[in-house]
């Protein structure tokens, strides 16, 4: 876990004291709503329906049992005690007072937090595998690499008023768990075969309403290039970028219009002038930033296979549990444990302030005092002992954490929607709800395997509906909600984008429709086949017929 | 009179801005002229002949390639800033200063506001002529908005970990 040093924490509490002259003036009338609307968005602040929210970054999901403390402590003292964990892995407080935003701000930079970039037309949270430094297929931990470009994100001068928002994701293991190719920017560590470091970069991805599997334009950039590469995208994409339409102001949309050759073409003739400067890494500073991410003092074990299988035996629960939400480590005699925060009837990804803080001091006991989260909307305990799992379960159990359904069909991810926000077509936490409890059978679920079930309330897609193997989008007919669904949607390497099933519902057929779905894939599948892939199999027209047929 | 930013102090403004229409025959000889871009390509000679002082300004969907080499003819280039969300300009200013080597007068122009400064200023603007109806002794606070920064720009040619 990256520690501030004094230049970190300087520019953090720098940023307080600008934010709350900045609220100062808006609340003295001294700035009007549009000259400070860009400033708080920069600030992870959105008024939305009922109140502010306030998204606090959480840098590539990385968390401390200290920082989640401060996060339960703002929930109770500034919020109705809950926090929401969003799909680009930060924290959302959904009613703070815009009066207390500077308070809140000044405690997060004692625990070395802040809100800084998480909205707005810049560059933001930079993104990672929920599982980075301790997956058993990983090639190049990332974590290093995203401090270095968060570091380079903050307050870049020239990036600050981009045409729309930036998003750059950084895989390093063999299965993407970072959904790298629907981001604007996409990294990937690799080594070529001289055995040295590099990148590939990929551009133009996104979701929203123009949904782009990006293009990778890079195959290997010398790592040392790497922020002067950034650099270069990032100036191409300032000065050309679409600023009439916001529709069309994202960089996928100039990539395709200019095409991915062309546009690594002008990005190589910026790079002509930036290589080899000031700004090229220097192996000091890899070493100085990796040395924060070294392995925590991992006991010498030994993998705890026979004990476990009889735990198993002896709680069939158990067994499930560590089926799904049990992961093998790099670490003989250690697992990844994510923590489910998807029981049905919860909206997905919300805490409590209790909960928040027993998942501090679960860190604390089991996992070296540190936690992460997901953009799946979980919590990950990365180091835990295989010889306590059963303990830890025994408690997870009692706070809530425990349901067994890690890439489930019920792991639902799901955006605020017409709850909360003030753009929804539709609500999307009741429609999650409902299928939670059409598949509460945990037999059938089991049964029914691996399945992304995405839920959105508008085509802003911030529940990632297109990259759903079923993915559900809010839309508005007439005044009355109803609901599009698609399939084949995945965003793990080779991603892809997916297909409309046909007109829309309305909300209380929603669960049929995806029983129906569910149906026709029992039918259909081949032994060992998840939905996606007899999806890709069979095709659409299968699920069209059974979910359209008129007599049923 | 308008009064202007400059080199962290409020000075009086002295520089004519011309507007993209303005007609060429009504120029003076000794005034001190910000002239639009068109105006430039199309009168560089004459302009250059001229007694007073010459600046040029470019809008946000005008290129500093245009100016390129020729940046050290003027005293003073500014750069206008339609909105002030408007981001363009500030990839015109690090290339006008780091590629191209202009040493004068980097002035920025139109909604120009006080939250902005910081930022500006990183990327080489020396001069803001604060946008009216806003106090630029004010606005000049903000140019102590932060004490550290990470990136190498052309306010600090090191980024700070080359420096810590
Ligand atoms: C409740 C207030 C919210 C508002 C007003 C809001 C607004 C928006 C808007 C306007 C976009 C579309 C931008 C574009 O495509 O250019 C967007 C995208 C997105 N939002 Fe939200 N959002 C909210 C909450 C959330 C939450 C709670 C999450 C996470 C659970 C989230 C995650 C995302 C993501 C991941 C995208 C990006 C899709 C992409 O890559 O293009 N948003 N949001
Ligand atoms: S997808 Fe639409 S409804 Fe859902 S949070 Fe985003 S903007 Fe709001």
């Amino acid at each position: 876990m990256y520690v501030y040093d004094e230049y970190d924490q300087r520019i953090i509490e720098d940023r307080v004291k600008q934010f709350r002259d900045q609220t100062r003036r808006y609340l003295a009338g001294e700035l009007s709503e549009e000259e400070f609307r860009p400033l708080r968005l920069q600030n992870g602040l959105y008024i939305q329906r009922f109140a502010p929210m306030l998204r606090v970054a959480v840098p590539y999901g990385q968390l401390t049992s200290r920082q989640t403390r401060m996060m339960a402590k703002i929930a109770r003292d500034y919020d109705k005690g809950y926090a929401h964990i969003s799909t680009r892995q930060n924290v959302q407080f959904n009613w703070p007072a815009l009066e207390d935003i500077p308070d809140i701000l000044a405690e997060l930079a004692t625990v070395q937090m802040h809100a800084i970039q998480t909205s707005g037309n810049c560059l933001r949270n930079v993104t990672t595998d929920q599982f980075a430094g301790v997956a058993a297929d990983e090639l190049v931990d990332p974590r290093p690499w995203c401090e270095i470009v968060r570091q380079w994100t903050t307050f870049h001068p020239e990036f600050a008023y981009l045409p729309r928002k930036f998003k750059i994701a950084i895989n390093g293991s063999v299965s993407d768990r970072a959904a790298i190719e629907v981001h604007d920017i996409g990294l990937e560590p690799v080594r070529n075969e001289a055995g040295e470091l590099g990148f590939r970069v990929l551009v133009g991805g996104g979701l929203g309403r123009t949904p782009v599997v990006g293009a990778f334009i890079n195959e290997f950039l010398p790592w040392q290039d790497l922020l002067s590469y950034l650099d270069a995208i990032l100036r191409v994409y300032n000065r050309y970028g679409r600023r009439d339409n916001k529709y069309k102001a994202r960089i996928k949309i100039l990539v395709k219009a200019l095409t991915p050759e062309v546009f690594a073409e002008k990005v190589e003739a910026e790079m002509a002038h930036l290589r080899g400067g000031a700004t090229t890494l220097t192996e000091a500073e890899l070493h100085r930033v990796a040395k924060h991410f070294v392995d925590p003092q991992y006991k010498a074990l030994n993998d705890f296979d026979k004990e476990l299988a009889e735990l198993d035996q002896a709680h069939p629960g158990f067994a499930r549990w560590r089926t799904r939400n049990v992961r093998a480590h790099k670490k003989p005699g250690y697992a990844a444990v994510t923590l489910s925060l998807k029981p049905t009837g919860v909206a997905p990804g919300d805490v409590t302030d209790k909960q928040l803080d027993a998942i501090a001091d679960l860190a604390d006991r089991y996992s070296f005092g540190q936690l992460r989260t997901s953009h799946e909307q979980n919590v990950i305990l990365a180091d835990v002992e295989q010889s306590q799992l059963h303990a830890l379960w025994l408690e997870l159990r009692e706070n809530g954490f425990a349901t067994p359904n890690i890439g489930l069909l019920t792991d639902i991810i799901c955006c605020p929607g017409g709850d909360f926000c003030s753009l929804a077509n539709a609500k999307s936490i009741p429609i999650a709800e409902s299928i939670q409890r059409r598949f509460d059978d945990l037999d059938y679920l089991f049964d029914i395997g691996e399945l992304d079930l995405n839920i959105s309330g508008c085509m802003n897609a911030c529940g990632h509906h297109h990259v759903g193997h079923i993915g559900i989008l809010g839309v508005d007919k007439k005044g009355e909600e109803f609901y599009q669904v698609s399939l084949g949607g995945s965003a793990s390497r080779d991603a892809s984008l997916g297909k409309i099933l046909g007109p829309s519902f309305a909300q209380d057929a929603m669960p049929d429709v995806i029983e129906k779905l569910i149906d026709v894939y029992v039918e259909q599948r081949t032994e060992d086949e998840r939905f996606i892939d007899t999806y890709q199999r069979i095709g659409i027209d299968p699920f069209k017929e059974r979910v359209y047929a008129a007599n049923n | 009179m308008q009064r202007i930013i400059k080199n962290n102090e409020i000075v009086d403004e002295t520089w004519h801005l011309l507007p993209k229409d303005f007609n060429i025959d009504e120029l003076t000889n000794c005034d001190d002229y910000i002239v639009p871009l068109q105006l430039w390509r199309d009168h560089s000679r004459m302009l250059k002949a001229r007694d007073g002082g010459l600046g040029v300004w470019l809008d946000a969907d005008e290129e500093a390639e245009e100016i390129g080499e020729d940046a050290n003819e003027f005293q003073v280039i500014a750069l206008n800033f339609p909105a002030f969300t408007d981001g363009r300009n500030y990839s015109n200013a690090r290339l006008l200063r780091d590629r191209y080597g202009f040493k004068g007068e980097l002035r920025a122009i139109g909604d120009v506001l006080r939250d902005q400064l910081f930022y500006l200023h990183r990327c080489g603007f020396d001069a803001f002529a604060i946008r009216p109806d806003k106090d630029p002794y004010e606005a000049l606070e903000s140019l102590k908005d932060f004490s550290v920064t990470y990136q190498a720009a052309t306010d600090e040619p090191l980024p700070l970990f080359r420096r810590r």
